[in-house]
């Protein structure tokens, strides 16, 4: 029973990881365009993009998650998404690669800045450009900064895909829970603690190293 | 003809009048040392001269090309300003060295980049220059650290350094020794003190009175965003004619 348990929760374990992978290669990128328009001098950008962090940061993942999979269906009477297991998957990426990259944009403008303003002082007396300044300058300087902020937020990031399961993506959790029903026992549930303690313990591994090869610095 | 012609230039934050008025010049190979209170405006001299900030009017001239005219409302490009700012260096109270580079590559990274904009590889010259440079400075056994295993007097050498590698035709310092612990201020004006043997055209906002005397041929006075008194350095320091001077000059036991 524990192999047969063990192997089938691999497989659910595996969607989970799907969609944490997803969301980080939508939401990394997608959270720096956003910190630029909620650092953006020009009114009409900063003030609309503000409004949306505020809005994705201060309502639960879980309802975005609901609001998401079911407002078009509800509000346009089209379901968008499709009922099979691809489109609800589909909807969940896209809720929490909104969410998170929220997220990412604020801790990617916390690091921006940080930065002295005489780091770019320096470098345009020195006559590099803007761009120059920002890659070959400010880059590295926020990347080490936010390293621990971004981890945090990284896995909570893995826990928090088990909300996806509110609307039936077969997530470890919900691929656990199917042995409630047919088996009768609970332990399932609980040993999905042991994925996820090991995916965060590798992970921590990862940020560690990188904070540590960052650290020749400053 | 001067090498560099300032022209009443003036500059205000919101209400307040920083500069007002503002003309001197500079020959070149000359140094002038600017000396005055907190507030006076030297600082915002010059990051005029930098165009880190733009002033409301007045004209800046070097070798005869205007590089600010403040009656002319065309704004400058990025490019433009990137390109009439290297007639300046400038080198800051806090160094501002970028901590993820060693000393070297802090040196090297600018005339890189301008090498690579040009299209030419010109990587081995650029780094034989910045090994002598840093070699003026006494900082040959250091190339390799980064700015956070240096002393601060070390880190300002290596400013001065980054600047110089792009030539400039004005080298200005900004209060060089200002964030330096007492005992390594002396290894930072000896290095300014060499430069102005060399005769470099240097522009040396300091709080160090002797210093400001010794090192430079001619000092300017300023107070609350005016000169109030310019001319030969032994005469303004030792000598002051104007009140404003004689008061600011006697809170300094010279």
């Amino acid at each position: 029973m524990f192999r047969e348990v063990t192997i089938s929760l691999l497989g659910g374990f595996l969607i989970t990881l799907k969609l944490f992978v997803l969301t980080l290669v939508i939401a990394l990128p997608l959270g720096l365009v956003i910190s630029f328009g909620s650092m953006s001098r020009i009114p009409v950008i900063r003030y609309p993009v503000k409004f949306i962090i505020w809005v994705v940061r201060g309502t639960p993942l879980m309802l975005q998650l609901i609001l998401i999979f079911f407002g078009p269906g509800i509000i346009l009477g089209n379901q968008l998404w499709g009922g099979d297991a691809d489109g609800r998957f589909l909807a969940a990426l896209i809720a929490f690669a909104i969410n998170y990259a929220c997220y990412f944009s604020e801790i990617y403008r916390g690091g921006i800045q940080s930065i002295p303003v005489g780091q770019y002082e320096a470098g345009k007396v020195l006559g590099m450009k803007n761009g120059e300044i920002f890659r070959k300058v400010v880059l590295l300087q926020v990347i080490k900064r936010i390293v621990p902020p971004m981890s945090n937020e990284i896995i909570t990031l893995v826990k928090d895909t088990s909300l996806a399961r509110v609307i039936a993506v077969y997530e470890i959790i919900w691929d656990s829970q199917k042995f409630i029903k047919t088996d009768g026992i609970i332990w399932p549930l609980l040993y999905t603690g042991v994925y996820y303690l090991v995916f965060n313990g590798i992970l921590t591994l990862l940020f560690n190293f990188i904070e540590k090869k960052l650290s020749y610095f400053e | 003809m001067a090498l560099l012609e300032v022209n009443n230039i003036r500059k205000s934050f919101g209400k307040t009048e920083v500069l007002s008025d503002i003309s001197f010049s500079l020959e070149e190979g000359e140094a002038i040392s600017i000396i005055g209170s907190s507030g006076s405006g030297k600082t915002t001299l010059l990051r005029c001269l930098n165009f880190l900030e733009r002033p409301d009017g007045g004209t800046i001239r070097v070798r005869d090309e205007v590089l600010f005219d403040g009656s002319d409302p065309k704004r400058l490009s990025e490019e433009e300003i990137r390109r009439r700012r290297l007639h300046f260096g400038l080198v800051f109270q806090n160094f501002n060295l970028f901590p993820q580079y060693t000393a070297i590559d802090n040196v090297m990274l600018a005339p890189k980049l301008a090498a690579r904009e040009a299209g030419k590889n010109r990587d081995d010259e650029i780094r034989k220059q910045a090994e002598e440079l840093l070699d003026t400075m006494g900082l040959s056994n250091r190339m390799n650290n980064y700015p956070g295993q240096l002393s601060g007097g070390q880190q300002q050498r290596v400013a001065i350094a980054r600047a110089l590698a792009l030539h400039p035709d004005i080298l200005c310092f900004d209060e060089p020794t200002s964030a330096l612990d007492p005992e390594l201020t002396g290894e930072v004006l000896r290095v300014i003190r060499e430069l102005a043997e060399n005769r470099t055209t240097m522009i040396i906002v300091t709080h160090e009175m002797s210093f400001a005397r010794d090192v430079a041929e001619r000092a300017i006075f300023m107070d609350g965003g005016v000169i109030v008194e310019q001319g030969d350095a032994k005469q303004v320091i030792d000598h002051p004619r104007e009140e404003r001077t004689k008061q600011f000059l006697a809170s300094y036991q010279k």
